[in-house]
């Protein structure tokens, strides 16, 4: 059975959802419904904190590439941070990091929405 | 370096939930042949990626159909052969993305095969219309160990 969770915290203004275990085409469906339900909710200023995840397939990054459009019409955006070496590589085999934020740590992100909403 | 058969088979329903089982199933395999983590990860998502295209494109997501596995250990290279009974997948017209531009559209589909082809040093496909479908994904052994083993 394939370990994953997906827990949404709320920041001042941002929306947190830390991912924990493995994400791959059985599991991808459980971070569809946590951005499904950030989006309802009107919440548009996202960070992916990844400290706990584990592995990652193709699978899991299309839920990225599915909600990124509808986040950024909206004036959001996806954030994604704390992602360790080997989860890294696969978004950046994939160049992620020409089109995604990347960050080492959770709190550049939130600076990052905050100095945005000040602008 | 210790090493069991040259080769050992198994074999799992189509379903996402039989992933986690195959992962960890090539993953100790690779381990035993001597490769470093960050190799054993990279053929581990390679053999994820093959059976998720098999799972959502071959068996179009039917649960009940094999996915059959296959992996051959020699001195020189580490085999997996993958085997399905469904719809044949041509990845040759799935053509190699430009990952900016695909990304810059958000399309989802086809990073699979970019993916294995970039994460192995050999992918190939067979196809036996209406009888099964192939994939061999190859993955040379680090010199060290294959030296160890002579």
């Amino acid at each position: 059975m394939t370990d994953f969770k997906v827990q949404h915290r709320d920041g001042e203004g941002v929306s947190i959802l830390d991912l924990k275990g493995y994400l791959d085409a059985h599991t991808a469906p459980d971070l569809e419904t946590a951005f499904q339900k950030l989006l309802n909710d009107r919440k548009f200023n996202i960070v992916v904190n990844c400290r706990d995840l584990s592995y990652i397939s193709s699978a899991g990054l299309g839920v990225f590439m599915a909600y990124i459009e509808d986040v950024r019409k909206n004036k959001g955006d996806i954030k994604l941070t704390n992602m360790s070496p080997k989860v890294y590589n696969v978004f950046d085999l994939l160049g992620f990091p020409i089109l995604y934020e990347i960050y080492k740590d959770e709190k550049e992100a939130i600076v990052k929405f905050r100095n945005a909403q000040k602008a | 370096m210790r090493r069991g058969p040259a080769t050992i088979s198994k074999t799992v329903l189509s379903r996402t939930d039989s992933l986690s089982e195959m992962r960890e199933f090539i993953a100790a395999l690779a381990r035993e042949s001597g490769f470093p983590d960050d190799e054993v990860a990279n053929i581990v998502l390679a053999v994820d990626e093959a059976c998720t295209n098999i799972i959502k494109h071959a068996y179009q997501y039917a649960p009940d159909k094999e996915i059959r596995v296959t992996v051959s250990r020699s001195s020189k290279a580490f085999e997996i052969r993958i085997e399905d009974d469904g719809r044949s997948f041509d990845p040759s017209a799935v053509h190699a993305p430009d990952l900016k531009e695909h990304l810059t559209h958000f399309r989802r589909g086809g990073l699979g095969v970019y993916l294995m082809k970039k994460l192995m040093d050999d992918v190939e496909y067979k196809f036996q219309p209406g009888k099964k479908n192939q994939v061999r994904l190859v993955k040379h052994l680090p010199s060290n160990a294959a030296a160890a083993r002579r």
